[in-house]
């Protein structure tokens, strides 16, 4: 076991093993978020009951909740990355930083835009600085700004994967300081704010709630992984086996299987 | 003379010769939040009920201006190159940079503090609270600060992307500043707010050598 994992860990330092190992890979992920992510929604938005309190409009949960769990395990993703970048000097760990910074801020953004209307009819207001969750997670926002800005500004492609894990890493330690500071404020200045009360919610309300989640991961998984695997392309495109992949590719007869030589 | 007294030696000597670069931006501090001051009409209710908070971004923005030029005259000149052949006399140096880069800001924002306030129209009985805020605080904005000003030395535009970067990390020093004058205000003292300052300040003094020494060398290998 413990071999297998240390001839993966080594494996892994090599692009091209990955971007032909995770083929079939994404789509089976791709596949399953699709059928995941479907039924999780239709079942949520036609099925489940109706909240007593909220009544429909507490449907958009089942597209706020997963989505913003998973904003936050992407940018815990970056700062793992960036770790493994600097330590092992993995280029993959660079290729999946670059891949993830655009599917985090696209989510965290999504995730603050089903807040604002979920919180419209729920609180009677779109936006609620008083609120904790929602300062960090506009706060998470502006942190995958910074990571996607750096790397445009930085002129080679390596330096910008080296800033972009130190950045990450530092974020990612943050987090928590941040967390806990704007709850520290917001309970100080809390006042009339209703907040979502703590129902305990009935199981045809809740495995509709996982199945989103669980099929929003695997759109993690493949939007990551596809995206890397562009970007290797896009890096390694100068070598011989990019090139007999696109010939094989072009004369539909690699079946997906390259012979380098 | 120590490695260390004499890195302290001659960045004091380099901050004292350049001083524009120290005065413009306190001197930009003063103005904005004279600024303040006009645009709220001089109500001095008004001003002192926000003073906190108008204090605390601007100190923040300050620090970004301040922030900007850490590095970047080491950097034109060759001598950060230079610095940071040696891997142990390179983390003593930046300690030295990062110590001095806040002399420079912090230390001399606390000074005049006093005469913050009183633009601010804050009573006289809270100064010396003020001042202790300011002492805990603004040293994580200049070590956070410093990790930003290391990565983009290089960049283009590097000004308002050290902002972008640095900023958001900086939410908790001000949460926790503003608390703490307003706590002051109410005639109470600020314990928790000045231990959370005091912690975030020591917690990036112990991160910040090595965080700007690896995004230098980023910046020198571009």
């Amino acid at each position: 076991m413990k071999d297998m994992l240390k001839r993966l860990w080594h494996r892994l330092g090599s692009p091209r093993w990955f971007f032909q190992m995770m083929a079939p890979w994404q789509w089976w992920l791709g596949l399953l978020a699709a059928l995941l992510l479907l039924t999780g929604t239709f079942w949520g938005l036609v099925y489940a009951p109706a909240d007593y309190q909220q009544g429909e409009s507490f449907r958009i949960i089942y597209v706020h909740v997963p989505t913003v769990i998973v904003a936050q395990s992407v940018y815990m993703a970056l700062g793992i990355s960036g770790f493994v970048l600097l330590v092992w000097r993995m280029k993959l760990a660079d290729v999946a930083l670059k891949a993830m910074v655009p599917f985090g801020m696209a989510l965290t953004a999504l995730g603050l835009f089903t807040g604002a209307v979920w919180g419209r009819p729920t609180w009677g207001t779109y936006w609620e600085w008083t609120d904790a969750r929602l300062i960090s997670t506009l706060i998470l926002l502006f942190l995958y700004f910074g990571l996607y800005a750096l790397r445009e500004s930085l002129s080679s492609a390596e330096a910008a994967g080296r800033g972009c894990a130190i950045l990450a890493i530092v974020g990612l330690v943050n987090i928590p300081v941040i967390k806990y500071s704007v709850e520290w404020w917001t309970t100080l200045h809390q006042g009339e704010t209703i907040t979502l009360t703590r129902i305990r919610m009935p199981p045809e309300m809740y495995i509709p709630l996982l199945i989103n989640l669980l099929g929003m991961y695997c759109l993690f998984g493949y939007v990551v992984i596809a995206r890397m695997r562009n970007e290797i392309l896009r890096r390694e495109r100068e070598t011989t086996w990019v090139a007999a992949w696109l010939r094989g590719k072009k004369d539909d007869v690699g079946n997906g299987v390259i012979d380098g030589h | 003379m120590s490695a260390f007294t004499g890195q302290l030696v001659r960045e004091l000597q380099l901050a004292g010769r350049a001083r524009a670069d120290v005065l413009n931006p306190v001197i930009f501090l003063l103005l904005a939040i004279t600024l303040f001051a006009l645009a709220l009409e001089g109500k001095p209710e008004v001003l002192r009920e926000h003073a906190p908070s108008i204090l605390w971004v601007l100190v923040l923005l300050t620090n970004m201006l301040a922030l900007d030029g850490m590095f970047r005259r080491d950097l034109d000149d060759g001598s950060l190159e230079q610095l940071l052949l040696s891997p142990a006399a390179a983390g003593i140096a930046l300690l030295d940079k990062l110590l001095v880069q806040w002399l420079v800001t912090g230390l001399l924002i606390v000074l005049l503090s006093p005469l913050l306030g009183m633009i601010l129209n804050l009573p006289a009985t809270v100064y010396p609270l003020l001042a202790l805020v300011l002492l805990a605080g603004t040293p994580a904005v200049s070590f956070i600060g410093a990790i930003g000003a290391a990565l983009t030395a290089g960049a283009r535009r590097g000004s308002a992307l050290l902002a972008l970067l640095v900023l958001p990390m900086l939410v908790p020093v001000l949460i926790f500043g503003v608390s703490a004058v307003n706590r002051a205000l109410e005639g109470e003292a600020p314990r928790a707010e000045l231990y959370w300052l005091g912690a975030i300040s020591l917690a990036s003094l112990m991160a910040a050598p090595f965080a700007t020494q690896a995004g230098l060398r980023i910046t020198l290998e571009q």
